[in-house]
């Protein structure tokens, strides 16, 4: 088999293997860079909560509709956004963090997700709004996604500067400029579009893996904001376009071979990456005389 | 007597019902140079807080005639930066620019002008494009100075600035400290270093939850009143009689 049948042949010949591949790039050109900043502000495990914290708005839609699209994101969406808006509230509002607030929603969030779909339907329906189906999106999957990228980009763009005082020295943004809550929830609402982005592709569980991993990985190659940015952009796709092409060459699922290519790329950079675990030990056998 | 530019009305701060500062008043005139000193938890961080408007009163209020809350510029203690983030000095240093720029306008060529010329002025030329993480304590300190700078403040708060800097960053950070007192501007700087307040500040609230002293440093820091500051107690009591019911009674 030669570099035309291993790398092109799948994606020109199957117009499935076309439309996951578009969703799934499109998908990481908005999700990454969330996740960057997620990780930045040590909320890495913020996405995993909200991805659980969904599962009841698209079981919800799945209960009344059946497995479709528009209501099961809408529902996800709208449940999302009331659980990072509570849990950002409580821990503005009262003496508990924003962890321990997030944590007691979206576990009540999770329980009620599990009770609606086991209400109905199939352990193979639960399988599906667990884990997607990157390989059956739709024009109207493939539109939303779309969507969420366009948005997350322009918010990204128009917020950056709000995000980076916001990490980096949150009470001097709250001295100069009282945007800082808006801020955060606005980004909070970026991550849940993300999520539910994600959710048709990669089902509620993995949406959060291209959102991570890319990010988590970054931190091993660069001090720059703006390139770690870039950087879990690119790592993003080449997840996207090699776990398509493992899922098919090898028929594994989809969803899974992009999201252990991301991890696979992310140990590489953490053991080979210029601030990774080699070059950290490595002494330096040459100094600079300052 | 300058132009009043903070009034602190019979404030009292704190938290969770228990007063860091406890029924303070007092009057911080245009250029004024106040340092305030105490013990660790007498309430100085906390009153810097309610002045830039971080904290509400309980009771009481902080007027500020002469100002609003945006003129304020607060340099809180470094403890509370997120030295790891992967930010680079100018990125620092633009959010300095954000009472002027908003959080979205677009920073031009004059704003880049304003700050190289900043990091010139606390010794760092040439450190535009350096990660935060790789500066030293003292280096991060002066970054923050010069965005303290850009943001041009008419008062500015200073919260334990010097704390583990070397006394040549102390001594060029003091200079600029004192620029700014010939601008007219008002400073207001929590400090520890007894010798550096009575030379460099010529007024000190010395504060141990309530005023001990305030006024010329030479007679706050008579050694009668730092005995009397070091007497408060840290103790928080949780049936201590409510402030207002002793009062009538």
């Amino acid at each position: 088999m030669g570099p035309y049948e291993l790398l092109i042949a799948p994606f020109l010949e199957f117009p499935f293997m076309q439309r996951a591949l578009v969703g799934a790039i499109v998908l990481s050109l908005g999700a990454c860079p969330v996740g960057v900043f997620l990780m930045l502000r040590r909320m890495s495990l913020t996405g995993d909560a909200m991805a659980h914290a969904i599962l009841p708005g698209a079981a919800a839609g799945f209960l009344l509709f059946g497995l479709k699209l528009v209501p099961m994101t809408l529902g996800g969406l709208m449940v999302g956004l009331v659980v990072a808006l509570l849990a950002g509230s409580i821990s503005r509002l009262t003496v508990q963090r924003e962890d321990a607030s997030l944590a007691a929603l979206y576990l009540i969030s999770l329980a009620a997700g599990v009770l609606l779909v086991s209400m109905r339907g199939s352990s193979v329906d639960l399988m599906h709004v667990l884990f997607g189906t990157v390989l059956a999106l739709d024009n109207d999957a493939l539109l939303l996604i779309g969507g969420i990228a366009s948005v997350t980009l322009l918010a990204l763009a128009v917020m950056w500067r709000a995000l980076v005082a916001e990490c980096f020295d949150p009470i001097f943004l709250r001295s100069v400029n009282g945007a800082g809550p808006a801020v955060h929830l606005l980004f909070l609402m970026l991550v849940v579009l993300n999520l539910v982005g994600g959710f048709q592709a990669l089902g509620t569980l993995l949406s959060v893996g291209l959102m991570m991993l890319p990010a988590a990985t970054t931190r091993f190659w660069t001090r720059r904001l703006e390139l770690m940015c870039l950087i879990a952009i690119m790592s993003g796709i080449i997840s996207s376009i090699v776990g398509l092409l493992l899922s098919y060459h090898l028929s594994l699922p989809s969803g899974p071979s992009i999201i252990l290519t991301a991890g696979a790329l992310y140990i590489a950079s953490m053991l080979f990456g210029p601030l990774g675990l080699i070059a950290g030990q490595r002494p330096h056998r040459t100094h600079r005389t300052a | 007597m300058s132009a009043t530019m903070l009034k602190i009305d019979n404030v009292t701060l704190g938290y969770e019902g228990h007063p860091a500062v406890h029924h303070l008043s007092g009057v911080i005139g245009q250029g004024a140079l106040l340092a305030v000193c105490g013990p660790n938890g007498s309430g100085k961080s906390t009153l810097l807080k309610g002045i830039a408007g971080l904290l509400k009163p309980f009771d009481g209020a902080i007027l500020r005639p002469g100002c609003r809350t945006r003129d304020i510029a607060y340099l809180p203690q470094q403890a509370e930066i997120d030295r790891h983030f992967p930010a680079t000095v100018i990125d620092v240093l633009t959010l300095g620019l954000i009472e002027r720029r908003g959080l979205f306008g677009s920073i031009g060529k004059a704003d880049t002008a304003r700050m190289l010329e900043a990091l010139q002025t606390v010794g760092l030329s040439g450190f535009e494009m350096r990660p935060v993480e790789t500066l030293s304590g003292g280096q991060l300190q002066r970054v923050l100075f010069a965005r303290v700078l850009l943001q041009d403040a008419r008062v500015i708060l200073l919260d334990e600035p010097f704390n583990a800097i070397d006394a040549r960053t102390v001594s060029d950070l003091v200079a600029l400290i004192h620029r700014w007192h010939g601008e007219k501007r008002t400073v207001v700087a929590v400090l520890h270093d007894m010798t550096l307040i009575r030379e460099q500040f010529p007024e000190t609230l010395l504060l141990a939850r309530e005023a001990i002293a305030w006024g010329d440093t030479a007679k706050v820091l008579a050694p009668e009143n730092i005995i009397k500051a070091r007497r408060m107690t840290e103790a928080w009591d949780d049936h201590a009689p409510w402030c207002e019911d002793v009062k009538v009674a």
